[in-house]
């Protein structure tokens, strides 16, 4: 009954609200605000200043660079698990575009080390964080505090088109003479230094644009949830979404400008041949390279670090933020523990920028620093299990929906969790030693990534698609789209453990075949048969995964036009203010600026008429 | 609905939009130059025995560029406080002045940069090592205006001593052909001049970035002043306090580069 009537009530804002668009003027004095019926196709779709057609656009762009990613990271699977032989479907384009580096379809060490580099690149800083941080927090940040757009709408439109030419500079890069950068992402020098080609400064030109971009988004997310909450929307009335952009927002503020440093001296050294990070007696290509001497390639280290594990919490923060989101709406009853998520992401946020030598145990930075940083890296795991915990408490006792969305957010808890409790291995310095560098570290952060913020991510995409569209996402598709990926995800990632523990080493394009007993009999410490026949079975389930995504492709741009339409604004009964607007969205987002009275999560609240009560409604 | 506080602060936080933006821009800042400061020390730290600079920069010119940062400090400040009083010429004059000092400032330093890049050090193939301004330098010899180094407390340490006993030193003519390796003090000559020249060029393209927007705010974009005048005061703050933040980062920048 309660359904009905608010669709209805809500169609009639609809109404009002595109008869109050198409006639009142939207441009204020200020000048902020561009007439948005009045632009063309360019000025409402491409340098459009409105914070959804730009959380959009960085969802499309970096959904297209999560497909890239993969694709290289498919080229490289073959490669591990049968090296030598000639790619099949891609092996042709290769050649073609490649050349030598991919002669006869087969790819050669330089090409695997460039796709290395290349896919944790493209998936870190141009699919997850953008998509995490640039299309959700777009999308969603200013409808779920009840604001009409972000506080410096220009500014946000400049930081999507830094964060576009950082995408064309990195795409560029392989196809310049000598490809992209080969260094891994991490660009350790002097290695990312002394491998000559242009490849590595076309990476750190690129990287720069990708900081000034996130640079600046995190400044306008910052000051919007500061300065834009609607009346009433006191702090610990946030939804917990937007906690969780926050802290990600200092994160990038904070960790990203001394990785902007470093590259600006990586750059010194590879334009102006500094010795930044290029130690004294450094030969290269068997001669004493030409240079000064005297800089530290551990300094490399430590700025790379400082962001880079603070970047780990911006890839995982959203993610944690959108399932809390999705986990309250389809158990409908509040999160357990929301004071204690606020304040586990906050503690998160400050202890995550003193634990960034744990990645250097083995680099004899010595063992005082190792037991500062293996301690701080315990006490950061205490509000990640907090926080996990009180989601998974969140689940009990609930009427639970398990609609697209919800599935992959309950399968996110355990993938995360797997991600998590394997890196405690890892902050030990003592274990560290033996599993640094193997397959275990590959699987630990991508059961963290892929099952666990991917995962999230697209439960994301299935959960508010109908806000942005006014259609839902096929529920059939979508649930062949999450039981194949579940199973392909475990499937590629479970094996690498124990290759990891055998002994493997990341990062040999052979897969290691060269180690095996196989090869050299009598090998002390080789890898044994099973251990290289693995690779095979891991590219099978990559392919698995691949074909998974199909669905999901096909639902996402099929629902677009043909998906079942909307019965209401407000599809999944949900509490925060995002669902309370017209659907899509108009232009200003809200016809009247709502007031909040009450918290976030009201759901099944004793003695209200519907299950749920929004937070700028009284029951 | 209109974006709200863009002009006005909020209530509870006592801020307009601009403001917070630029504080949190600023703090990403002060992390910025904080690892540049960070890998002063380190590399300082980690460099070998005598070969760290000291007393290389000119002091007193430091000085003098230190007092025109202050100076223009002092006058955005007081720029600012004219216009809240409505005094739009005392506004214009300071604000003048600020812009004057600033490319003043950035004069100064292109002259110590222009110094830094005629400045030779020489080895000779028997081992020898010379230092100075180049005085010319054809396909046969090189003369330089300097020292002969004693290097074996290294060389930054040797051309610190030599420049201590004689500042000027004396006409040297070296060889072409005895000639090891040449090359001037830029940024690749040792880590000290790769830090100076990073810390140094990216303070200059803040002073020039933030000169350029106070120039911009007085001359073409006064016109808000006329329709907006509040919101044209905010834009002169925000402004004053990035610039501000430019005086503080040389104010650190002084004492490490040229006197520590």
């Amino acid at each position: 009954m309660k359904f009905a009537a608010s669709g209805s009530q809500n169609g009639e804002n609809r109404m009002q609200t595109s008869s109050a668009h198409a006639h009142a003027p939207t441009g204020d004095a200020h000048g902020s605000h561009p007439h948005h019926d009045e632009g063309g196709f360019l000025k409402k779709y491409v340098f459009s200043t409105d914070h959804k057609v730009i959380g959009v656009q960085y969802g499309i762009t970096a959904l297209v660079f999560l497909l890239v990613g993969f694709v290289l990271i498919m080229c490289m699977r073959w490669q591990i698990a049968y090296p030598g032989k000639a790619i099949p479907v891609l092996g042709g384009l290769l050649t073609s575009v490649f050349g030598d580096l991919a002669s006869g379809g087969v790819m050669t060490p330089d090409l695997y080390n460039m796709f290395g580099a290349m896919h944790g690149t493209i998936m870190v800083f141009l699919a997850i964080v953008p998509l995490a941080f640039g299309a959700f927090g777009n999308l969603v940040v200013p409808l779920q505090i009840g604001a009409p757009d972000m506080a410096f709408p220009r500014v946000n439109m400049v930081s999507y088109q830094c964060y576009a030419a950082g995408c064309i500079v990195m795409v560029v890069s392989f196809f310049i003479p000598g490809g992209a950068a080969q260094a891994g992402w991490t660009s350790y020098s002097p290695l990312a230094t002394a491998i000559p080609g242009m490849g590595q400064t076309f990476w750190l030109v690129g990287m720069v644009l990708l900081i000034t971009s996130s640079l600046l988004g995190a400044v306008n997310f910052i000051a919007t949830i500061i300065q834009l909450r609607a009346p009433g929307m006191t702090w610990m009335r946030l939804p917990f979404f937007v906690w969780a952009q926050f802290v990600t927002g200092f994160l990038l503020l904070l960790a990203f400008p001394p990785l902007e440093a470093a590259g600006l001296m990586q750059l010194a050294d590879k334009v102006l041949h500094t010795s930044f990070f290029l130690p004294t007696g450094l030969a290269m290509g068997g001669e004493l390279a030409n240079i000064s001497g005297g800089g530290s390639p551990l300094l490399w280290q430590h700025l790379f670090w400082f962001l880079g594990h603070p970047e780990v919490y911006v890839l995982i923060l959203p993610a944690i933020g959108i399932v809390g989101e999705i986990v309250a709406c389809n158990t409908r009853k509040p999160l357990w523990g929301y004071k204690s998520l606020v304040y586990s992401v906050l503690a998160i946020g400050f202890i995550s920028f003193i634990v960034w030598a744990h990645h250097m145990y083995l680099t004899g930075m010595g063992t005082k620093i190792s037991t500062f940083f293996q301690t701080t890296t315990m006490i950061i795991s205490i509000p990640s299990v907090i926080i996990l915990t009180c989601l998974f408490i969140s689940l009990w006792g609930g009427s639970i929906r398990f609609n697209t969305p919800m599935l992959f957010a309950l399968a996110f808890l355990p993938m995360f969790g797997i991600g998590g409790l394997t890196g405690l291995p890892l902050g030990f310095n003592y274990s560290d030693i033996h599993l640094h560098d193997t397959y275990y570290v590959i699987a630990h952060f991508h059961y963290v990534v892929a099952p666990g913020t991917i995962f999230a991510l697209l439960a994301g995409v299935y959960f508010w698609y109908p806000k942005v569209t006014g259609r839902y996402m096929n529920e059939t598709l979508g649930k062949i789209h999450f039981w194949v990926s579940l199973v392909g995800m475990n499937l590629v990632f479970m094996p690498m453990f124990y290759q990891g523990m055998s002994g493997m080493l990341r990062r040999m394009s052979d897969g290691g075949a060269m180690y095996s007993i196989a090869q050299t009999p009598n090998a002390i410490g080789g890898l044994s048969a099973t251990i290289i026949k693995l690779n095979e079975y891991v590219t099978h389930a990559a392919g698995l995964l691949a074909l998974a995504q199909i669905p999901f492709i096909i639902n996402f741009f099929w629902s677009i036009s043909n998906g079942k339409k909307v019965e209401s604004d407000n599809p999944w009964q949900a509490t925060t203010l995002d669902w309370q607007t017209p659907t899509p969205p108009p232009h200003g987002n809200f016809e009247t600026v709502p007031t909040v009275v009450r918290g976030p999560y009201d759901y099944s609240l004793p003695g209200a008429k519907a299950d749920f009560v929004p937070q700028n409604q009284n029951p | 609905m209109e974006i709200p506080y863009t002009v006005e602060p909020r209530k509870d936080t006592g801020l307009y939009n601009a403001k917070v933006g630029i504080w949190l821009f600023l703090a990403s800042e002060v992390m910025l130059f904080g690892a540049l400061f960070s890998s002063y020390i380190l590399l300082r730290v980690g460099a070998d025995v005598g070969e760290w600079p000291r007393d290389l920069l000119n002091v007193p010119i430091g000085t003098v560029n230190t007092l025109v940062l202050i100076c223009s400090s002092v006058t955005v400040v007081l720029g600012w406080a004219a216009l809240k009083q409505n005094n739009f010429a005392k506004y214009r004059m300071f604000q003048t002045i600020t812009v004057l000092c600033a490319f003043a400032f950035v004069g100064i330093k292109s002259f110590e940069y222009y110094d830094k890049f005629t400045h030779y050090q020489v080895i000779t193939k028997d081992g020898k090592v010379y230092d100075g301004h180049l005085h010319s330098r054809t396909a046969e010899q090189v003369v330089l205006q300097g020292h002969e180094i004693d290097a074996s407390k290294g060389k930054a340490e040797g051309v610190r001593k030599a420049q201590k006993a004689d500042k000027h030193g004396k006409e040297i003519v070296i060889k072409t052909s005895d000639i090891q390796k040449i090359g001037n003090y830029g940024p690749k000559h040792n880590t000290y001049m790769s830090i100076y020249f990073t810390l140094t060029g990216l303070h200059a393209l803040h002073v020039i970035a933030g000169a350029l927007v106070i120039a911009y705010i007085l001359w073409p974009g006064a016109r808000m002043w006329k329709t907006e005048p509040e919101r044209y005061a905010n834009r002169v703050e925000v402004s004053g306090l990035f610039w501000h933040f430019v005086d503080l980062v040389w104010i650190f920048l002084f004492p490490v580069l040229y006197l520590l």
